[in-house]
């Protein structure tokens, strides 16, 4: 699915007004908030649903070579955060729900798409 | 029914112990506020912020500190004190998510940035001290609202 | 939903309690950072999570958190945390599926976050 459709059907904010977000696509997600879990386990591509403010979130997204980053529980990450992710590339959203409410949300979207 | 007369608990937090230990002293105090029929709600307040409090202390203060919490007719008020490194800008480690933590403790599940904050939001008045090279100290006040018992 | 049919959903065993299957849950609530799962707001609720520390458990105790989730295959390394939870009444449960499917089955399922909203 286009990370512009999930944004606009989740109602996420894109914090990273500088990284061009368009044409690119997610087919799945992973959620965690521990860094080490996330560089072992989550998948190229995936869109990383976390609660974790650490400014290596970026670099771990990067490395990864993830989708993107999405931030629950209104989190808003630091400048530190945006300036880094804007010249790694990484579009990091801002999503107002709970990790588990966004997670849930997200499965919903991505597994009718994967059904269908 | 609760007792009218104050009950003072103290607790030493140690530090020599890693963050193995962090929860003991909480717990405890979950107990000993359960067996004097403080409220729950109360109770669950008073613990999340001694939770806090310990895992603050096993994170930052070398030589660990103490909690004193005193449980009155009408409120709980509790006091954490140490001799640790102090913090710099108080006002900056009250902001949600800021942290100092360093990544290993992170990954622990630790120093996510929102102590003190949870720790505030939690307490019904809140107070804290903090001096660099001296120490910190908190006050935290639950009130105990008779008609949620 | 009870823990049992949560179980039966997540294809998830029960490290503890198996005869209190049929406790209700009515909320869940995902975090790994045990200052995240301290500042969770509203009713006790499932917490899923990846951290078997055994901090977690006594967080669990002081929030009255009714049961746990460890996804992924993990469990609490040591048995004496095991131990600990069921003393205390917590339910340990361990299911193979990674937290994003476990939430989203979860929440299929009618399940939501008791938290309130942070904005």
């Amino acid at each position: 699915m286009q990370l512009r459709e999930i944004m606009e059907r989740l109602g996420l904010e894109l914090v990273t007004k500088d990284v061009d977000i368009q044409g690119r696509e997610v087919v799945w997600a992973y959620t965690s908030d521990l860094l080490s879990d996330v560089m072992a386990n989550a998948q190229t591509g995936d869109l990383w649903c976390t609660i974790q403010r650490h400014l290596n979130i970026v670099a771990v997204a990067k490395l990864k070579e993830l989708g993107g980053i999405v931030l629950a529980n209104g989190i808003i990450p630091s400048e530190d955060v945006v300036a880094k992710a804007a010249q790694e590339d990484v579009p990091i959203f801002v999503s107002r729900f709970s990790l588990f409410e966004l997670s849930g949300r997200l499965y919903e979207l991505l597994r009718g798409e994967s059904d269908s | 029914m609760s007792s009218e007369l104050g009950v003072v608990l103290y607790f030493a937090v140690l530090n020599s112990g890693g963050l193995d230990n962090v929860g003991a002293v909480s717990t405890e105090v979950k107990r000993r506020l359960q067996e004097i029929n403080v409220e729950d709600g109360v109770i669950r307040r008073v613990s999340i912020i001694c939770f806090e409090a310990e895992m603050n202390l096993a994170s930052y203060a070398d030589r660990g500190g103490h909690l004193k919490v005193e449980v009155k007719p009408d409120r709980v008020e509790i006091f954490v004190e140490d001799d640790g490194p102090g913090i710099e800008d108080v006002e900056q480690a009250m902001t949600p998510g800021y942290s100092t933590a360093p990544l290993w403790i992170r990954e622990l599940g630790f120093g996510a940035g929102l102590g003190l904050p949870n720790m505030e939001e939690k307490s019904d008045i809140f107070h804290i001290e903090s001096e660099v090279g001296k120490g910190t100290r908190i006050h935290s006040v639950v009130f105990r609202r008779r008609d949620a018992a | 939903m009870k823990l049992r049919e949560v179980a039966e959903l997540l294809e998830a065993q029960f490290l503890n309690l198996e005869d209190e299957g049929d406790r209700e849950i009515e909320s869940a609530c995902a975090a790994d950072l045990l200052s995240d799962i301290l500042a969770i707001k509203g009713g006790p609720a499932l917490t899923v999570t990846s951290n078997v520390a055994p901090q977690v458990v006594r967080v669990a105790e002081v929030m009255g958190i009714p049961a746990i989730l460890y996804v992924r295959g993990k469990r609490p390394a040591e048995e004496k945390v095991v131990d600990w939870a069921t003393g205390n009444g917590i339910v340990l449960l361990s299911t193979p599926i990674p937290t994003f499917e476990a939430c989203g089955r979860l929440y299929l399922k009618g399940i939501r976050c008791s938290e309130g909203k942070y904005l």
